[in-house]
């Protein structure tokens, strides 16, 4: 086996991870906190990617645009959590699935009306489009490592916030007892709609991340959602940390299970049979993970203690 | 009628009037006016199904009544949030302990003292060795005997400590008046007696609604009692008034003594 493109599908695993951490950390938080099942939320991050690609093409500017549109995320966020899921609270998970999956058909029809149905390209500057020799001779592109870079700076960033603020105190007691949280004098629907808030803005990060990669595209949220919610499963519902570390973990088993399964079937399988049963395996990979861990430890990786 | 008592009835810090409140069919509130003064223990009793723990949940915001107001310290707060109650001075404990349990007993504290200056947007200031919330913090565990298990986690403290933390949190939010629904739940003597001294050294600084089963407890503490059944006020009067009581003796008393 190539160490070298060992180490880029290591690289492009640990990227993947990255983007999944960042639509997983406000999911884990909306579904923790305010015990809300969110399905749109892809949706927020499309839309992100869509605001950052217009706002790039203005200014011409990739990092411009990416720093407008995150305040701008961060607002549709909240606008969306006041008019129409803060009325979802109260209510089971079924209609909340019901609720928010009906959001995604409206969101991916308004994006069709605002930006028509086909994707949105994002040039990247020169600075970040070319690429990068690292130690042991791997050359590797320097975008992705630019989204690594952010994912780990947002990661640090939050657990920050989240073990040592203000804002971070409020939300970990919230987690595990909203009502008497409330009781205190705490504005609960105002913690929640900026916690909805700082969780669309991530997911938007993600989307404006990737755009520049796979353009901003109508239903590019759908897929990767999916993914996310077995993240947030396997880290534990409302764990920042289970998030990061089972984002990372589905991220690099998923991609090196594409890249070297049916490598490694090889070795005890005949060749037609590998080729096979490789691909099939491999997008198995992280559901069997999930499910290996529900049956070990049915609350995820890292439960939120107290909750 | 004493002076005492004729000035609470002139100025109530706390009033409900006609309070109503209906679960489906059961009536849990039934025309409840019922006044607190200010500096009384006010304590309600009455057998399970009264509807004690209802009138916190009306009083406290948790739940919205079906009619009726209730006014506390000159105003109506009937159409508050329970923050916003919180806010006015109205601090409650629950029935079932309710303490964050992975937090230290100091940042448990903390939080409560946090949500009383509330409106600060620099919810970003780092809490690690924040003096403005952890100092205040300090004198409030102090003052309920919990000063050394600051640093514990709230978690390990013993249920009856919980219980003492839980009454420092209602005191963090600098409250004019406390509503406690059972604070001696699942006590033993020793720590029910612990809990009565507390109680009675607060009481020269706080109003309280006090529901308790203890009737030790209650009589001990209480300036007034009004006893409820089925959600309705069947007598208000001091301990003297209500032990002496024919209908609080046939509905409650009587049947506690005895049963």
């Amino acid at each position: 086996m190539d160490l070298t493109f060992f180490a880029e599908q290591l690289l492009n695993g640990v990227q993947l991870g990255i983007l999944l951490f960042l639509l997983a950390a406000g999911l884990t938080l909306v579904f923790g906190i305010m015990d809300l099942v969110n399905l749109a939320h892809g949706s927020i991050y499309m839309v992100g990617a869509f605001i950052a690609a217009t706002l790039t093409l203005w200014t011409d500017s990739f990092i411009i645009g990416l720093l407008l549109a995150l305040p701008l995320t961060l607002a549709f966020g909240m606008v969306l959590e006041i008019v129409a899921l803060r009325t979802l609270y109260a209510r089971g998970h079924m209609d909340q699935v019901l609720a928010t999956f009906g959001l995604i058909l409206f969101l991916n029809e308004l994006v069709r009306v605002i930006w028509g149905p086909a994707g949105l390209a994002i040039p990247l500057p020169a600075f970040l489009d070319g690429s990068i020799s690292l130690p042991l001779g791997i050359v590797y592109p320097t975008y992705r490592m630019f989204i690594i870079l952010i994912g780990i700076a947002v990661a640090v960033g939050l657990y920050w916030l989240v073990a040592k603020t203000r804002l971070g105190m409020l939300i970990r007691a919230g987690a595990s007892n909203r009502t008497m949280v409330g009781a205190l004098g705490v504005n609960v629907r105002l913690l929640f709609t900026a916690v909805f808030g700082l969780g669309a803005m991530l997911a938007g990060l993600g989307g404006m991340l990737i755009a520049p990669i796979n353009q901003a595209q109508i239903g590019m949220g759908e897929d990767i959602l999916i993914l996310a919610f077995v993240v947030i499963v396997i880290g534990g519902i409302g764990s920042i940390r289970g998030a990061f570390i089972a984002a990372l973990l589905a991220g690099v088993i998923d991609t090196m299970g594409r890249a070297f399964l049916d490598v490694a079937l090889l070795t005890f399988l005949q060749a037609n049979a590998a080729e096979t049963a490789g691909p099939a395996l491999s997008s198995m990979l992280i559901y069997i993970l999930m499910a290996a861990i529900l049956f070990f430890r049915p609350q995820g990786l890292f439960p939120p203690r107290g909750g | 009628m004493s002076d005492k008592m004729a000035d609470a009835m002139a100025d109530p810090l706390l009033a409900t009037r006609s309070l109503r409140k209906s679960f489906g069919g059961i009536v849990a509130t039934d025309d409840l006016s019922l006044e607190v003064a200010a500096g009384e223990i006010h304590a309600v009793i009455g057998p399970n199904g009264a509807g004690k723990t209802t009138l916190v949940n009306l009083l406290s915001g948790l739940i919205k009544g079906d009619g009726g107001d209730i006014v506390f310290d000159g105003r109506a707060v009937s159409r508050l949030r329970p923050a916003a109650r919180a806010h006015r001075g109205l601090a409650r404990s629950f029935q079932i302990t309710s303490i964050f349990a992975d937090f230290s007993v100091l940042e448990n504290v903390a939080l409560a003292v946090q949500a009383r200056s509330g409106h600060s947007f620099r919810f970003w200031r780092p809490t690690g060795d924040d003096q403005r919330l952890r100092g205040p913090a300090r004198e409030v565990l102090a003052r309920v005997g919990l000063a050394d298990r600051a640093e514990i986690l709230a978690g390990n403290l013993a249920h009856g400590e919980q219980r003492q933390l839980e009454i420092a949190m209602a005191l963090a939010t600098e409250p004019k008046m406390l509503l406690l629904d059972e604070p001696m739940a699942g006590m033993g003597i020793e720590e029910s007696q612990r809990m009565i001294a507390l109680l009675d050294e607060l009481k020269a600084d706080y109003t309280m609604l006090l529901i308790e089963h203890d009737m030790d407890a209650v009589f001990a503490l209480a300036d007034r009692i009004t006893v409820l059944v089925y959600g309705r006020s069947i007598a208000t009067g001091t301990p003297a008034d209500i032990r002496a009581n024919a209908d609080v003796r046939d509905a409650y008393l009587g049947t506690s003594e005895t049963g």
